[in-house]
């Protein structure tokens, strides 16, 4: 077997540049754990089913078992370790996990924590069905489903006390900062 | 389920994506999304010598529609399509479909025409281009072709696109004034593959009479299937009864033949009924 070809690339995680020769076929999922060492994004199924592998991929949720490293390049990834705020504070997301009870074994967890971080970018004010569309696309085994649900609606609560917060002190009005991805 | 070794070029233009494509000949495989493919190179139920990824070629992706079609781009995803204002107006069954692709996190980056050149004859936008009768534009290195849906699925996973091709941009037609659609499906789950799933087109005249009536099936058949059934003139139960006739489903560890002609019957009913609806609401406008 003859060596196999390796592809520099370089990938913005959580802020942070990382520079990494990979071969093709090395997966977006697999980069992440096991040549950026950050194990939070976890692996299931790796066919697309399960979404525990979700990413932030430019902002949006994507799977990373479903992309090529190589197809990567020069994006700007958001992992669950990149959730929480700077000062250690969990993210409203992460949040309402804990206040909802919406996980148990956790295993699943760092997939709905990414979707729904996206998802209430563009609807930061979800009804329950539409909650659950968010979701629909991960599996957990533990929960049921019914506190990952109460905690969409309850981060959807924790975000907008907190846009509140940010934007009312300050000068009052001027330009809102909440458009941005971050 | 890690993909097996290939080699892999990123063009950044079409006209280097197509000779890279030539020169590969039947070693290269076009990546995009890769909603579809990524899964199968992990299970190895296919090993492509070389994979050529199209996804900086930011002249495919677009949404263009005007008054007669809507124009997809190679590298526009689901998302973007169900999205886009001008070709939900121009074509609502676009929407109606799209929703019903798999889940929000793969439509972020699946793309439309790959999941119509991946033809699975379970997917929701085969049934679409089949039913519109639209059409996908294949080019190759020395030249360009526009190729009709009703030629364009040649079998399960097959479609007209040759080695060293790249299709570049599918074509939906859009609605006609008096003109309705609808697209329903079954599933185990939603989002998962339909059990089965049909897609309507009905269009009525000025004094309301039927004057189109047509249904696209999916997971019935090897290839998109489409049935005019315009000869039942606005009954859909006896519309829904000759689908049952013409429909020959195979069955599957999901669902016996028997069920699944039982639900394509539902489902026509149910859709020509939406596409009906749809249909008067708009003429009203007209």
């Amino acid at each position: 077997m003859s060596e196999e070809e390796r592809f520099d690339v370089r990938l913005i995680v959580n802020g942070a540049a990382h520079d990494v020769q990979v071969p093709a076929r090395r997966l977006l999922s697999d980069c992440i754990r096991h040549d950026l060492r950050l194990t939070g994004t976890h692996v299931g199924c790796e066919h697309g089913v399960c979404g525990a592998c979700t990413v932030l991929v430019d902002g949006v949720a994507m799977r990373s078992c479903l992309m090529l490293t190589v197809s990567a390049d020069g994006t700007e990834i958001t992992t669950v370790e990149g959730l929480t705020e700077p000062d250690g504070t969990l993210s409203p997301v992460q949040q309402a996990f804990e206040d909802c009870h919406g996980l148990q074994c956790g295993f699943c967890t760092p997939g709905f924590l990414t979707t729904i971080t996206a998802g209430l970018r563009t609807n930061p004010d979800p009804s329950e069905d539409e909650a659950r569309e968010l979701i629909g696309g991960n599996l957990c085994r533990c929960t049921g489903y019914q506190n990952i649900v109460r905690s969409v609606l309850r981060a959807a609560e924790l975000q907008s006390a907190r846009d509140r917060a940010t934007l009312a002190p300050a000068e009052g009005a001027g330009v809102a900062q909440s458009e941005g991805r971050a | 389920m890690k993909p097996p070794p290939f080699g892999y070029s990123r063009p950044e233009s079409v006209v280097e994506a197509l000779s890279t494509l030539a020169s590969l000949g039947p070693d290269g495989k076009v990546l995009a999304g890769g909603q579809s493919l990524l899964p199968i190179l992990s299970m190895r139920l296919a090993a492509p010598h070389h994979l050529v990824d199209i996804n900086r070629l930011a002249e495919l992706d677009y949404v263009r529609s005007d008054a007669s079609t809507v124009r997809v781009g190679a590298l526009a995803r689901h998302a973007r399509v169900l999205a886009d204002a001008g070709a939900r107006a121009a074509q609502p069954l676009l929407a109606q479909a799209l929703r019903l692709v798999a889940h929000a996190t793969i439509r972020n980056r699946g793309t439309t025409l790959g999941s119509i050149v991946h033809a699975d004859p379970s997917g929701e936008m085969t049934a679409v281009l089949a039913l519109l009768d639209g059409s996908v534009r294949v080019a190759g290195a020395s030249n360009e072709r526009q190729v009709p849906a009703g030629e364009f699925f040649r079998g399960p996973l097959e479609s007209a696109v040759q080695a060293g091709e790249l299709a570049v941009e599918a074509s939906f037609p859009a609605l006609a004034p008096r003109a309705g659609t609808a697209f329903v499906e079954v599933s185990r789950r939603h989002g998962d593959y339909a059990v089965c799933g049909v897609a309507a087109l009905v269009e009525i005249d000025v004094d309301r009479a039927v004057v189109v009536a047509r249904t696209a099936y999916l997971s019935v058949s090897p290839i998109p299937l489409v049935l005019d059934l315009c000869e039942t003139a606005g009954d859909f139960a006896a519309a829904a009864a000759l689908a049952r006739e013409r429909l020959d489903p195979e069955p599957d560890i999901h669902a016996s033949a028997d069920y699944r002609r039982h639900l394509a019957g539902v489902l026509t009913e149910r859709a020509l009924r939406g596409a009906h609806a749809a249909a008067v609401e708009r003429s009203a406008h007209v």
